[in-house]
């Protein structure tokens, strides 16, 4: 990227990467200010995963009704539209495959590649669903219960046959609910909260219930769900999902006994992680967040990164949900125009002030939800050694622990003896699960063991559309490819 | 395995594996396969065992799939065509197949 300070007509002054709730504010708040902002973002319409196909109009719009409840739908559809009008550049169905440290953003789109450069970056690319590696999970008919929900919500679609959903968190209780407000067949609830971290959330519960409606809304799916679906358990662990070319059947624990439900579709979720590719692609430093299970980029208040002129916002950064993205997407866009000497750090402070109001009142909510449901530790680290933890691969969970047993500190030494996360995902699904299993093994702990290296492209590029590339901001063709020789006398 | 809420809007067909799908315009390919009770969308590269769309937001890469000859494309990042001839990723992709460089 250009850090120069002075504007340039070839240059964005903000770039901003995801127009979901993060990016979609910070993209109004700097284009209040005055900055130039060019948001890439790789659906096709703006929204995000949450406001999925807010803007739909057509014939899918009664099943979106039902996929959002009325006041996220309200919320979603006034933030997009104050986007649309912010004068912001909008480049829909673009992926980012790379943000080299001295050049630009390599952007893919359907005409082909392209650098895109910029004088601030924000990431703000949300949040994945945790993979659940539990055994049977490769099979199809097995979806991530948030699948379901982003499918219905841009296809108006839901699961036709017998669907069982299992899993922890707000989410396994709002999709159970939505499928069957509309029309769809919910054979069972398999709610694997352990009951040991109601315990443990419950110190946080009333100033979590008094920071928003939020606890009640999730206490009426619940009850609602509890009525009108056949098996409703709770407590459960130990899922094995059955069948051999589909799904036939899952089996789970539940009160120290095991039980078997025929069905078509498993519909798992232990939560969301954040999406960290684009920010470790980037060379930002990050660093395991042992509540909410998972890496982060290690940030300042505002967003700034460890790597100089990125930043990031959003779920993308730390799990806090749609509302207080909105707030960070916000003061990131002011650390951005501050950082470019285009509003004085006082103003930038004084139109942050409600923002971080805000984020310090919804804090015991975070705090109660992290502690509740924080997944159990088979879904961060299988204990069966069958289990495929590298879906692309087909990796499990015993070779990697063989490999331990060898001496691989890590995942990316672990890497080069099975594969692991060398496929076309590039560790985005076994990433998490793989560093927890060799920290087990090692003894360490998952901060020490680390995390795989994210190389560009991150994205499936051909060697024809990386040749073309053409635009500003081009790294050299002696670039990262070929090696360069030492100049700190250290050696390679 | 899902079915659709709602009648078509504007139907548009393409072909998967010499069949013919009809899908609504706007969704993603992914979705038009799931919704046309396509099981499985690619074999897994080492076992050959079915694989099927996963996370529906671009991130997983079960749902890869050879499109109009280019192997490695993910269906749940695109779009329906009128007419585009869709094939199963069969075991490892082949380097070298489908460039157009």
């Amino acid at each position: 990227m250009n850090l120069a300070s002075t504007p340039d007509d070839h240059l964005t002054d903000l770039a901003i990467i995801g127009a979901g709730p993060a990016g979609l504010a910070a993209a109004i708040t700097a284009r209040e200010i005055g900055l130039s902002v060019t948001v890439l973002d790789e659906q096709s319409a703006p929204g995000g995963q949450i406001y999925r196909a807010v803007e739909d109009a057509s014939g899918r719009a009664r099943a979106r009704g039902w996929a959002f409840n009325l006041h996220d739908y309200g919320v979603g559809s006034k933030l997009v539209a104050r986007f649309r009008s912010s004068g912001a550049q909008y480049c829909p169905g673009q992926s980012v495959f790379d943000i080299s440290a001295d050049g630009g953003i390599g952007v893919l789109g359907p005409a082909g590649a392209r650098w895109v450069e910029a004088r601030r970056v924000l990431i703000a690319t949300g949040a994945m669903e945790r993979p659940v590696p539990v055994p049977g999970w490769t099979l199809p008919g097995v979806i991530g219960a948030g699948a379901v929900q982003a499918t219905m919500k841009s296809a108006g679609m839901v699961p036709g046959g017998h669907a069982v959903i299992a899993g922890s968190g707000p989410l396994v209780y709002l999709v159970a609910h939505q499928l069957l407000i509309a029309g769809g067949s919910v054979a069972g609830v398999l709610d694997t909260t352990p009951h040991a971290n109601y315990r443990r959330a419950a110190p946080s519960l009333v100033r979590a219930a008094l920071s928003g409606n939020e606890v009640r809304r999730g206490l009426a799916w619940r009850r609602g769900l509890k009525k009108r679906v056949a098996v409703f358990r709770t407590g459960v662990d130990s899922l094995q999902i059955e069948g051999t070319d589909t799904v036939e059947a899952i089996s789970f624990k539940a009160g120290g006994r095991r039980e078997r439900i025929a069905c078509d579709m498993v519909l798992l979720h232990e939560g969301v992680v954040p999406s960290t590719q684009l920010a470790m692609a980037a060379g930002a430093e990050h660093d395991y967040d042992p509540l909410q299970a998972c890496w982060r980029p290690r940030m300042d208040d505002h967003g700034r990164t460890s790597v100089p002129g990125i930043l990031v916002a959003g779920d993308g950064a730390r799990i806090d949900g749609a509302e207080l993205a909105v707030e960070a997407g916000h003061l990131a866009a002011l650390a951005a125009a501050v950082d470019l000497d285009l509003i004085a750090p006082e103003e930038a402070a004084r139109q942050g002030a409600a923002a971080r109001a805000k984020i310090a009142r919804k804090a015991p909510l975070r705090r109660f939800l992290d502690m509740l449901y924080r997944p159990r530790d088979e879904v961060l680290a299988p204990p069966d050694d069958e289990t495929i933890v590298c879906r692309c691969e087909e990796v499990t969970a015993g070779e990697l622990r063989q490999v331990a047993a060898m001496g691989c500190p890590g995942p990316n030494q672990a890497k080069a003896f099975t594969r692991c996360g060398m496929g076309p995902c590039q560790g985005r699904m076994c990433g998490l699960a793989a560093a927890t299993i060799l920290a087990e093994a090692t003894g360490q702990s998952v901060a020490e063991t680390g995390h795989l290296r994210v190389r560009a492209p991150i994205k499936p590029i051909t060697v024809g559309e990386l040749a073309a590339l053409e635009g500003v901001g081009a790294p050299p063709e002696t670039g990262p490819l070929l090696p360069t020789a030492p100049d700190d006398g250290e050696g390679p | 395995m899902f079915k659709r809420l709602h009648e078509l809007h504007v139907p548009v067909t393409f072909d998967f594996e010499g069949e013919t799908v009809t899908a609504d315009d706007g969704e993603s390919l992914a979705e038009a396969l799931l919704a046309h009770g396509v099981r499985h969308v690619r074999n897994a590269v080492v076992s050959g065992q079915p694989r099927a769309p996963y996370c529906m937001i671009g991130v997983c890469f079960e749902c890869l799939v050879e499109i109009d000859g280019r192997p490695n494309r993910q269906a749940c990042m695109t779009p329906v065509r009128a007419g585009m001839k869709v094939r199963r990723q069969r075991g490892a992709a082949d380097v070298g197949a489908g460039g157009e460089g």
